[in-house]
């Protein structure tokens, strides 16, 4: 098969993505497709033209080809592709959206506001910011609302410190989420077709819980899989875990994260393309799962070319 | 673009040396494959490389690399001015009197006709050092690699100053060593706190292995250690019997001042270990740099040379001294000084024109670089990614710490690109950082409009001098 891997593009994680689709492209290889590496730029219509690929494997993250642009060009192009189809893509992308689409669905997810710059330019909305002792308590989070790999995500301990984490959320995104913080174990559950994969806990090492550096470095955080949880938790987790998948119409696969503490799980965001590098989490979940990197592009591939609906 | 499968691998090799019996190398990209593949390497790798990082700093950089983008975060001399014509010359003159030679190994200290032309370089400065005490390494970083390979055992003091140059402090760390920095103003590294340190240290019965210390226009602040100081830091270093590092890839790149004595000169060579560089005279890609130090430590650094990588490459030695033959060398550096001043000049003035009044910025009399701190409300971090929308980037004030600080502080560089580029560039750079502040004035209730500076009283609040009244 002609497989198309759609890497890079001009988001800030680039350089991830660049990662994710060399290992791609490697895998391809072994399984014996022909693989046709592009670094998604202004020629990407012109060159699927040309090559007519059978399949593209999209390895982008972040704004671009993680919110479903790459993915309803592929669409109109008649081109099959991996993951999520654009409209879950434009979901999951935007954490706001995301939130919403969950707390619809009734699954729990942090308390949170959702400011744009708008807000604070014409209509005066720093003086609600006061209120936020009352109704999110701190510390809180403050996040982007498109932004992926903890890029410019910033904790907020008191009220004073909430202007200058909203100035750097705002560095990414027009729209920013103030989000009640909460302390608990820091799982990600992967989900590949409507399988859902064994659970990954994030212990960090050192530093910051939302250290942008520490999450793609080996040796900084520990990963566990299959998390050590009870058989009441796991339910627990992964029923939110699919119930997220569902709400926000993902197909393929996603990573889901959340929190869990002594209330249950907190869902905190779903990547609609997480990532495949050497330390990422989906292909660590595939592989306690008996699932090799291969296998796993393979299974990707096929979830792609025979989409099945989500039961 | 480059299209994949295309241009000459192995197999193409192999068909012009029509060695057909050659077996299909197999590909062998395969290791990293597994988590489990990676634990197994995790678990060798030594204790030093846990502080060995990549960072996601590097992963923004690399889009800095887009050709549209404007990027004042290199630290690149200009290398376009250089004739082609000459290089064509002095190249094919080595291939017909020297191929066989200049194609051999050499010895590790380097050639003594190399350190013929690092001594008219330092001779330039007013320094005369021994040719024993001078080993050519391969650029001024193997200089800094090799001096800590001779003196620094893991958890050893190693001062340098804050900020610092940013690619040093990934060879202090691989060293394990124990990285304290101290301050500097527009006079360089404050001295009166590295004597208070020492002091510190001394009380507690430790002593630092060396000071390092780029005294002349800085990498990544500009500034320049004033001659008072370096008398100073010369008579510590004497006193206490610590060694001094003084790195200077710059001293000749100066725009306007007076010129200050190196250390080295100061000092006369029994503390200051002197590294310098022909990468900014003439030419990074030739990696040509050098160490000067006193005999006992030279015999050290040279088997420490010896273990990294023999010698240093006998080609570019070759060719410096093809270079410095014909006597130009000077005049080509005086073209450079003459390009590179109007750069300044013109960053200088956009600076003013572009960056609101909360900012402030160093003003270097030579050298590559400004430093630029803006208020502390704003993370240099997040801006860059703000400035790569708008395709400009600049290098975040980080990396210059040890200790997560700088995040408000920015390095721009001006010797890299043009003068246009420089300007739109700095108006750029200035127009994010504008919103972020009006922004920020919303946030908090204070209105603060930005107003450009322009016209207004010159900016450059010289960085840090709060601390010294």
């Amino acid at each position: 098969m002609k497989v198309a891997v759609l890497k890079g593009g001009r988001s800030l994680e680039r350089g991830v993505s660049l990662r994710s689709g060399a290992r791609v492209e490697e895998a391809l290889g072994r399984l014996g497709h022909e693989v046709l590496p592009i670094d998604v730029g202004a020629d990407l219509v012109e060159r699927l033209g040309t090559e007519r690929p059978d399949i593209a494997f999209v390895a982008m993250h972040g704004v671009g080809g993680e919110d479903g642009t790459v993915q309803e060009l592929l669409e109109i192009l008649g081109v099959p592709f991996t993951g999520p189809g654009a409209a879950a893509c434009a979901r999951c992308m935007d954490k706001v959206q995301a939130k919403d689409a969950i707390d619809e669905a009734g699954l729990p997810t942090p308390g949170w506001f959702a400011f744009n710059q708008t807000a604070f330019r014409e209509f005066g909305a720093a003086d609600a910011l006061g209120r936020l002792e009352q109704t999110l308590g701190f510390p809180l989070v403050v996040k982007p609302s498109r932004g992926g790999s903890s890029l410019g995500v910033k904790f907020a301990r008191s009220a004073a410190e909430v202007p200058q984490a909203l100035v750097s959320a705002f560095s990414y995104d027009d729209r920013v989420l103030l989000e009640r913080f909460v302390d608990g174990r820091e799982l990600a559950v992967s989900i590949l077709g409507d399988e859902p994969l064994p659970v990954v806990e994030a212990i960090l090492l050192e530093g910051d819980r939302y250290d942008f550096e520490a999450r793609y470095e080996i040796g900084r955080t520990r990963f566990v899989c299959p998390a050590q949880l009870s058989a009441e938790e796991e339910r627990a987790v992964i029923e939110a875990a699919l119930g997220t998948y569902r709400a926000l119409g993902c197909s393929g696969f996603a990573r889901i994260d959340l929190i869990l503490d002594d209330h249950g799980p907190w869902l905190l965001e779903a990547n609609a393309i997480p990532g495949l590098t050497d330390t990422s989490l989906l292909p660590q979940a595939a592989e306690a799962a008996g699932l090799s990197f291969e296998a796993l592009v393979e299974r990707i591939l096929d979830l792609a070319l025979t989409p099945q609906g989500v039961s | 673009m480059r299209k994949p499968n295309e241009g000459g691998g192995p197999a193409s090799i192999r068909h012009t040396w029509g060695m057909s019996e050659v077996p299909e190398p197999t590909h062998r990209r395969r290791a990293h494959t597994s988590t489990r593949d990676l634990e197994r390497y995790a678990g060798l790798f030594a204790e030093r490389t846990t502080v060995m990082r990549s960072s996601a700093m590097r992963d923004l950089m690399a889009i800095t690399a887009r050709p549209e983008v404007i990027s004042l975060a290199g630290g690149l001399p200009d290398t376009s001015t250089f004739p082609p014509q000459s290089f064509a010359a002095q190249m094919t003159r080595i291939a017909q009197k020297s191929a066989a030679k200049a194609l051999q190994y050499g010895p590790t200290e380097g050639f003594e006709e190399t350190k013929d032309c690092i001594l008219e370089v330092m001779g330039a400065e007013g320094m005369l050092p021994d040719h024993d005490d001078v080993i050519v390494t391969t650029g001024g970083q193997q200089a800094i690699d090799l001096v800590c390979k001779t003196l620094v055992d893991p958890g050893d003091i190693v001062i340098c100053e804050a900020p610092t140059y940013p690619g040093a402090v990934p060879v202090f760390c691989s060293y394990q060593a124990d990285v304290i920095q101290v301050e500097c103003d527009e006079d360089g590294m404050r001295i009166d706190l590295l004597e208070a340190l020492l002091g510190e240290l001394r009380a507690e019965g430790r002593r630092p292995k060396f000071i390092y210390s780029v005294p002349t226009f800085q990498n990544p602040a500009g500034v320049t250690l004033s001659l008072e100081r370096r008398r100073r830091l010369v008579a510590l270093a004497r006193e206490q019997e610590v060694l001094v590092v003084e790195d200077n890839p710059y001293g000749l790149l100066r725009y306007g001042g007076e010129p200050v004595p190196p250390l080295y000169q100061l000092d006369g060579g029994d503390f200051v270990i002197y590294l310098g560089t022909f990468s900014k005279i003439l030419s990074p890609g030739i990696r040509l740099g050098w160490a000067v130090a006193p005999p006992p430590l030279m015999e050290k650094i040279v088997l420490g040379k010896q273990a990294a990588d023999l010698c240093t490459s006998t080609l570019t030695q070759y060719f410096v001294r093809e270079y410095f033959a014909e006597r130009r060398w000077q005049r080509y550096v005086d073209d450079l000084v003459g390009i590179y001043r109007a750069r300044r000049d013109v960053m200088q003035e956009a600076l003013r024109m572009h960056f609101p009044a909360e900012a402030t910025w160093t003003e270097p009399e030579g050298g590559l670089f400004i430093w630029a701190t803006l208020p502390d409300y704003i993370d240099t971090n997040d801006l860059l990614a703000k400035a790569l929308r708008e395709d400009v980037a600049f290098v975040p004030g980080q990396g210059a710490y040890v200790d997560g600080r700088g995040t408000h502080s920015m390095r721009l560089n001006f010797s890299g690109v043009d003068e246009d580029e420089i300007r739109e560039g700095v108006r750029r750079i200035g127009k994010v950082i504008a919103e972020q502040v009006e922004l920020y004035g919303t946030l908090t209730g204070e209105r603060r409009l930005p107003e450009p500076a322009a016209e207004a009283e010159p900016n450059v609040l010289p960085f840090r001098k709060a601390e010294e009244a």
